[in-house]
């Protein structure tokens, strides 16, 4: 990228806001995606969407790339600039534009921080169920484009499900308005939904509306601790097969319970297999009857213990520390690989298996927890980069349990995303067919291949890239 | 001149990768859990001023990267060594570590810059410290955090203004320096009232024992009014906190192995300790000395022992009784500002609050973000005023928020702030800052 480039930049944003320093490249060379690292040509923060297309028309003009970024968490390789280029920051644009309480939506800016924005629309008494782990530092901007799920995914579902209606701009630089405070809306293609979880490669979003739904009235937490983990991953199914939809569904292993409570310190039992997080929330009788109901299930599946938080404090005590579990998995090795397998409900209890006899076959540990209502398991590797050996029998470990995972008639990524290291899989989930669609598509929006490249669709290999030294 | 600057980073680098820890920066999977901990990063948004965005950097500067230049250096004193990030961190890396670390590094390449230093040393004892000779042991220490830290800033053009100016308002607001220790006043050992519970040592600190003798003093009269014999080591030193946190690690090594030695000797049960910031070196002595096998068990047996006053009164002392007699009086409204490194470093960020609700007629009210720094973190508010105060100002519109008395803090470095906060923010002009020690002593029956 040329200094006339870089001073075009400059005469957008201000001198503040452009910057080529080694400082600044160094910091946005990656995200929370483990051994991935490359530095971009500059860091640029907009303050709106008028300098955002003001921007992309100059990027466009000169074919230089563009990686859209919200605060860097996401696990996919999303925000790493694998070709370079510049990297938009869009922690400027956090403004909460409105809420409509006529309509119940909320319109904000794609730099809003998930969870300031949870909280301030609660604080009016109106809820917003999209609850991903890393709500207290991820954009709603990232949410979208990687479809975030949480951990209220199972009763409400993921941000898919809550979005209205965009405002992107395109590689062109063209600000494009789709969807609206509707609650229907059929006229032509349905772009909102395109674009969400399209991972930065279609479009850059620069405003949402997004649907708001009426407070829970009541809410009620319980652990249940089992000796067995097949039992646990069986009362997941159990509960859903009995027509009881509980809002929150998460299962830890006993590695994952170790190091949770290591950090969380709350004196869970270290010795039990697996721990199934259950909450409920709605009218005070349904909720009581379905914890009544969920407690009879466990204790038919040999639950060895069931606790049920004392106040909401316990009760958050208990979400945030699942929150921590990926990152508290940090503690055993110095790389954590996480992947994002996801299978229908009733087969969670064969997808463990799977997992345990896989990391059995290459002598690899792997610790699972996750969103097991939603049937989206996070299979962890705790390895250490610095051993190439042991970095190759995980990823041969991974790609058996994405092979797995599809012949459950499941998928390779459930919210995480493809971005660059699932890419080398997409094909074994959609087919040569899909991909060639999916490109297609790709192509419409972004004919040059500014808008993150390299991300979504692989050149053919299978292994993972590791770039530099991440 | 690129060829010499290149040469110096090349150096840099190689310091960095003999003392950085790499497997500390490796436990960091980059999860940003800790951005919005990190005061630098609410304050600025911007990924370099963010813990991850900091061992990122020295990651980067160890495997060759980037080059540790300039801005490197800058980087890495405008972090406030807070230590926010840490409890926030579901990995448990060692930020605190880590900065220290890669602030020894940049220490030991600091030479050129010695000219600067001098000049400010100057400035700072001329304005500052008036009475040189009395604050020898503070003197040292600012030295040496001046040594890393103001580089960065003499560097920019109308720093040494923005600092003079700094500094006179930091005068305006500075007690009068006693020039007799708690020792002179009280004796080495003074006896506890009625049972005795345990025999504690004092740790007197430097600033406490000039700036703020009079807290000193009151916080022998709690723990003997609490049942503890209290034991004043006269030949205890300087904490060395500054020097750790600056990277003159020898020196702070060497402070270290007196303490440990004075108070052995005094055979004491408890180290207490009523200035966060000495309190949290004190306590993690045994990682300081972790490479010297020789002295890991009695660092070990010092680190133990530490523990900040409210934390001994809560835990271990008999129930202080206050005076309740002027009930009738509107209650006092008070706030409480954590030390940073009570709250994160010792944890023991309860305590001073268990103790300020529980007396009579006050009427505590938690702030909004009352753990997050008051920008004073050890003279960071003199090396880089332009974020300390941007960082106070914050800081000063939460505490108006509660409408307060007394602002109540835990470590004199933090009581300066706000009162320089109250100096140039105050809503009202009734606002004071007060150590808790001082707040409750004034309270307590039979003692004024
Ligand atoms: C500890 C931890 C726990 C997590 N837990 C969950 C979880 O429970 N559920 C879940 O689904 N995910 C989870 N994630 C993954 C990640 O946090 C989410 O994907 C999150 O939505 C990313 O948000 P972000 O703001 O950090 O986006 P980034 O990582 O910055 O970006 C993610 C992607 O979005 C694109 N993007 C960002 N902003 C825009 C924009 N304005 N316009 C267009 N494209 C944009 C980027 O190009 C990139 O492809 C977790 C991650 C971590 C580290
Ligand atoms: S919370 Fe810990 S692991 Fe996560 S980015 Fe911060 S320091 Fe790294
Ligand atoms: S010590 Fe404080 S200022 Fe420094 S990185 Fe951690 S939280 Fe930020």
């Amino acid at each position: 990228m040329n200094n006339t480039i870089k001073q075009e930049l400059r005469d957008i944003v201000g001198q503040n806001y452009f910057k080529d320093d080694e400082e600044s490249l160094v910091t946005h060379s990656y995200d929370g995606t483990p051994m991935l690292q490359s530095l971009p040509d500059g860091v640029i923060y907009p303050k709106d969407t008028a300098e955002v297309s003001a921007i992309m028309k100059i990027l466009n003009r000169n074919h230089v790339p563009l990686v859209s970024r919200g605060s860097g968490t996401n696990l996919c390789g999303g925000t790493v600039p694998v070709q370079g280029g510049v990297v938009m920051v869009m922690h400027r644009m956090n403004a909460i534009l409105e809420v409509d309480l006529q309509n119940l939506t909320a319109t904000v800016q794609p730099g809003m921080i998930t969870k300031q924005f949870i909280e301030h629309v609660e604080g009016m008494g109106l809820f917003y169920p999209p609850d991903p782990s890393s709500m207290s530092i991820s954009t709603i901007g990232g949410n979208i484009a990687e479809c975030s799920g949480g951990l209220r995914g199972l009763k409400y579902g993921t941000t898919k499900d809550y979005v209205l209606g965009l405002e992107c701009v395109l590689a062109s630089g063209e600000i494009v308005r789709t969807g609206g405070k509707l609650m229907k809306d059929v006229a032509g293609y349905d772009l909102t939904k395109l674009l969400i979880g399209s991972e930065g490669t279609l479009a850059i979003i620069t405003e949402a509306t997004l649907k708001l739904i009426p407070m829970p009235k009541h809410k009620k937490t319980m652990l249940a601790m089992f000796t067995d983990l097949y039992s646990a991953a069986r009362t997941v199914s159990h509960i859903i097969e009995n027509r009881i939809i509980p809002a929150t569904l998460e299962f830890m292993d006993n590695p994952t319970i170790k190091v949770v409570d290591d950090y969380a310190k709350l004196g869970l039992p270290l010795d039990m297999a697996a721990i199934l997080l259950i909450e409920q929330d709605g009218e005070p009788e349904m909720v009581e009857r379905d914890i009544q109901r969920i407690s009879e299930i466990c204790r038919e599946e040999q639950a060895a213990q069931i606790s049920i938080a004392n106040n909401q404090e316990e009760a958050l005590k208990l979400l945030t520390a699942r929150r921590s579990a990926f990152t508290a998995l940090a503690r055993l090795r110095p790389t954590t690989i996480l992947e994002d397998a996801t299978v229908p409900r009733s087969k969670i209890a064969e997808m463990v298996l799977e997992i345990n006899r896989i990391a059995l076959k290459y002598n690899v540990q792997i610790c699972t927890f996750g969103h097991a209502g939603d049937g989206n398991l996070h299979p962890t590797a705790t390895t250490d980069a610095r051993d190439k050996e042991e970095i190759h029998r995980v990823e041969e470990a991974f790609a058996e349990i994405f092979e797995a995972a599809i012949a459950l008639g499941g998928t390779i990524t459930g919210e995480h995303g493809v971005g660059l290291v699932k890419a080398p899989f997409l094909e074994w989930k959609v087919g040569a067919a899909g991909i060639e669609l999916m490109k297609g598509i790709k192509l419409a929006f972004d004919p040059m291949h500014l808008l993150n490249p390299g991300k979504i669709f692989a050149k053919e290999t299978r292994r993972r890239v590791v770039l530099n030294r991440g | 001149m690129a060829n010499s600057s290149s040469s110096t980073s090349e150096a840099l680098r190689q310091t960095l990768q003999l003392k950085l820890d790499y497997d500390q920066l490796t436990n960091c999977m980059r999860c940003g859990f800790c951005l919005p901990a990190c005061p630098t990063f609410k304050e600025t948004g911007i990924e370099a001023e963010s813990p991850r965005g900091r061992i990122a950097l020295m990651k980067a500067a160890v495997d060759g990267l980037m080059e540790p230049d300039v801005r490197f250096e800058e980087q890495m004193s405008h972090c406030l060594g807070c230590r926010a990030c840490e409890p926030a961190c579901p990995a448990d890396v060692k930020y605190g570590q880590l900065i220290e670390q890669a602030r020894d590094a940049i220490e030991d390449h600091t030479t050129q810059h010695r000219v600067w230093v001098k000049g400010v040393r100057k400035l700072v004892f001329k304005q500052l410290f008036p009475h040189q000779g009395r604050m020898k042991m503070l003197g040292k220490g600012l030295r040496f955090y001046q040594r890393s830290g103001l580089q960065s800033v003499v560097r920019k053009t109308g720093a040494v203004k923005l600092f003079s100016k700094q500094l006179s308002s930091l005068e305006r607001i500075l007690p009068k320096a006693s020039g007799k220790g708690v020792v002179d006043q009280l004796g080495t050992r003074i006896p506890a009232k009625g049972k005795k519970i345990a025999t504690v040592g004092m740790f007197r600190g430097c600033l406490m024992d000039t700036l703020f003798m009079e807290t000193n003093y009151k916080t022998v009269g709690l723990l003997t009014e609490a049942g503890f014999e209290v034991v004043i080591p006269d030949q205890q030193n300087c904490c060395g906190a500054l020097h750790a946190h600056s990277g003159e690690t020898t020196q702070a090594k060497e402070l270290a192995k007196n303490n440990i030695r004075a108070f052995q000797e005094a055979g004491v049960d408890y180290i207490i300790s009523n200035a966060g910031g000495c309190g949290a070196i004190l306590v993690e002595y045994d990682h300081l000395l972790h490479d010297e096998p020789e002295w890991q068990e009695q660092s070990l047996w010092f680190a133990k022992r530490v523990k900040d006053i409210s934390a001994i009164l809560v835990e271990k002392g008999n129930p202080l009784l206050f005076n309740n007699s002027n009930d009738k009086s509107e209650p006092v409204r008070i706030t409480y500002q954590d030390s940073c490194h009570l709250k994160n470093v010792m944890k023991a960020g309860a305590a001073p609050r268990k103790l300020l609700s529980s007396l009579p007629n006050v009427d505590f009210v938690e702030m909004q973000d009352a753990g997050s720094c008051c920008g004073s973190a050890g003279i960071y508010n003199v090396t880089q005023p332009e974020m300390a105060n941007q960082i106070l100002d914050h800081k000063m519109q939460h505490v108006n928020a509660t409408r307060p008395h007394y602002i109540v803090t835990s470590n004199p470095g933090c009581l300066l702030q706000m009162k320089l906060g109250i100096d140039k923010h105050a809503d009202n002009n009734q606002m004071q800052a007060i150590h808790i020690v001082d707040f409750l002593y004034e309270r307590m029956k039979g003692l004024n």
